[in-house]
């Protein structure tokens, strides 16, 4: 007994010996960064032309400048309004598709194809995207041409996307929902298949129209799975970088309403002020910290 | 009965509905790469003439245009190839090894590190770029692949997804028996675990390729030779110089090139990836 005993101890020391790789590669590469991220934002400490400033200790200055002075709530009402123009529209046809495929009384064919096609755009390069976009809808581009020879634009008078505050935020927000929906859809269609059959079919025996069925027994079913899928959206929409970044070239025009706050971050990091960009960094860490922690009990909770 | 039908409308209207919805659905989804790879096929002349559904003869001209052209797509393919085949290797090899860690063995901190790596799933890598990028410097390590490969090695994501899987498809008493056989732990994972994760690790391994493949942050901040500098990179190099001076077909031709290789890749394997995902997502 006290032999097998030690035996168990001994073999499930190996654990802790699988787990150096990624305790190491863990250590060095995230949790030093962030640490040295955090003590980054305590100091003064960027570059004015060739000359360096700083490092000098300013204690939350750069919270302070960066809460009152900086632009970080535009950023971050830009991020945030991109990220809901893109999101409303995505978990409305996500819910209508999933529930399509998850309906066997529709007895829709070719469900494999049509799920096929909708996860494509979730894999595509986001920059390329972004590139391609620019130039579909650019002044000289096709969709300007398809739009003037079908009269709806007058020939000759192009629309610029990219000079319209609306225009480009829509066209960030609809990329963002071309690339995603997909994604949603299979992530709701998941959890609607998980679903006990013999409620509906329970439900139909009391005549229940697929309206009632879907409002009374899927919705709420559904509920954490559409809780968990709004809060990684978030997360994911806070990090808005590629699609932006490309299509108004890193200067998130017009008048930067279309600037988000990791092409915030990005600026900061190009021209090497590390105290600002230390701020914001510790600013996204908190926001996506609070955020994970939700997903994170919600985790734990179906863990059950 | 009849009243029931009353109700809603009959199925063969929703039907019809839904296959409507979903070829609108296909188009959207669609349109833009069938417009970019036509585009890709005619000459800059024609370009500017104005949009047509018929592809032209000019793909390979506008291929050769690129290849020679000042931007170095060829090395930008075989950099981004490189990168992101290691760290579709590394990311699946040490996730399947963490994964075992904490499934096959009972040690006292396993359900702390196991919280722990959950809990740091979702924090995003933008916010620790500032020392990333730091580090990286203060190591010699700018413009080498390394800083873009290595960290892969911890990936709580794919981590996560091969425990789950491990759960369902790795049985301990497989690991048990052979333990008896007097097989060591090292031998047990090389030669049990890693066979049977297969379907899995292969998921895992093309998301994790086309998730660095499709990277422009990070690369971006760490390589800044032009010899080194990966697709998403030169993208943005193109969208920032003057557009109306080049060649568009050469410019779609240079998008499609960056993401034909997905396309591909995912229409071969489209149906582990989709099932693949519902796998990972069953559990959200």
């Amino acid at each position: 007994m006290n032999k097998k005993n030690s035996n168990v101890v001994r073999y499930n020391r190996w654990g802790y010996f699988f787990l150096i790789p990624f305790a190491v590669v863990f250590i060095i590469f995230q949790l030093i960064p962030l640490v040295s991220t955090i003590y980054n934002s305590f100091f003064k400490h960027f570059f004015d032309g060739m000359i360096e400033i700083g490092p000098n200790y300013v204690g939350l200055d750069n919270y302070v400048s960066m809460f009152t002075g900086g632009k970080i709530w535009k950023y971050f009402g830009n991020t945030m309004i991109m990220w809901l123009m893109g999101f409303i529209p995505q978990i409305l046809l996500s819910l209508l598709l999933a529930s399509w495929f998850a309906n066997p009384s529709l007895r829709l064919k070719g469900k494999a194809f049509f799920q096929t096609v909708i996860y494509l755009p979730n894999l595509i390069m986001a920059s390329a995207f972004a590139m391609l976009f620019f130039a579909l809808f650019s002044k000289v581009g096709p969709i300007n041409g398809m739009l003037q020879s079908m009269g709806i634009l007058e020939a000759g008078k192009p629309y610029d996307f990219l000079a319209h505050t609306s225009s480009a935020r829509w066209l960030v927000a609809f990329m963002n929902f071309i690339m995603w929906f997909g994604n949603t859809t299979i992530l709701l269609l998941a959890g609607m298949l998980g679903i006990d059959t013999s409620l509906y079919e329970a439900a139909e025996v009391d005549g229940a129209t697929s309206n009632q069925v879907f409002f009374k027994i899927t919705l709420p079913i559904l509920r954490p799975i559409l809780i968990y899928v709004m809060i990684t959206s978030l997360i994911g929409g806070l990090q808005m970088f590629d699609v932006p970044q490309i299509l108004t070239n890193g200067a998130g025009g017009p008048t930067e309403t279309t600037m988000t706050l990791i092409m915030a971050l990005n600026k900061h990091l190009f021209s090497k002020n590390y105290g600002m960009g230390g701020a914001l960094s510790v600013f996204m860490f908190f926001v996506t910290g609070i955020l994970s922690m939700i997903i994170f009990k919600f985790n734990s909770k179906t863990e059950k | 009965m009849e009243k029931k039908k009353e109700k809603g409308l009959p199925i063969k209207t929703r039907r019809i509905i839904a296959y409507t919805v979903l070829v609108l659905v296909t188009i959207m989804c669609l349109f833009w790469f069938y417009v970019l790879f036509i585009n890709a096929t005619r000459s800059n002349a024609e370009l500017n003439r104005g949009f047509t559904m018929i592809p032209s003869k000019y793909a390979a001209k506008n291929f050769k245009n690129i290849i020679h052209g000042s931007q170095p797509i060829f090395s930008g393919l075989l950099n981004s190839f490189i990168i992101a085949s290691f760290t579709a290797l590394l990311s699946t090899y040490f996730s399947t090894l963490t994964a075992f860690a904490i499934y096959a063995y009972d040690f006292k901190l396993k359900k702390a590190i196991f919280t722990f790596i959950l809990a740091i799933m979702m924090i995003p890598t933008q916010v620790t770029a500032l020392g990333f990028v730091q580090l990286v410097n203060k190591m010699g390590l700018e413009n080498s692949f390394i800083p873009l490969i290595i960290p892969s090695i911890a990936s709580p994501v794919v981590f996560f997804y091969l425990k789950q899987s491990m759960d369902s498809s790795l049985p301990k008493e497989l690991l048990e028996s052979s333990r008896i056989d007097g097989a060591g732990e090292f031998l047990i994972f090389s030669k049990i675990a890693l066979p049977l994760m297969k379907p899995a690790i292969a998921v895992q391994a093309i998301f994790s390729f086309i998730g660095s493949w499709n990277n422009y942050f990070t690369p971006a901040l760490i390589l800044k030779d032009d010899g080194k500098k990966t697709l998403p990179i030169l993208i943005a190099l193109l969208r920032s110089a003057d557009f109306l001076k080049f060649d568009m077909g050469q410019v779609y031709m240079f998008i499609a090139c960056s993401i034909l290789p997905v396309i591909v890749v995912y229409l071969i394997l489209s149906k582990n990836i989709v099932s693949g995902m519902t796998v990972g997502a069953v559990k959200g």
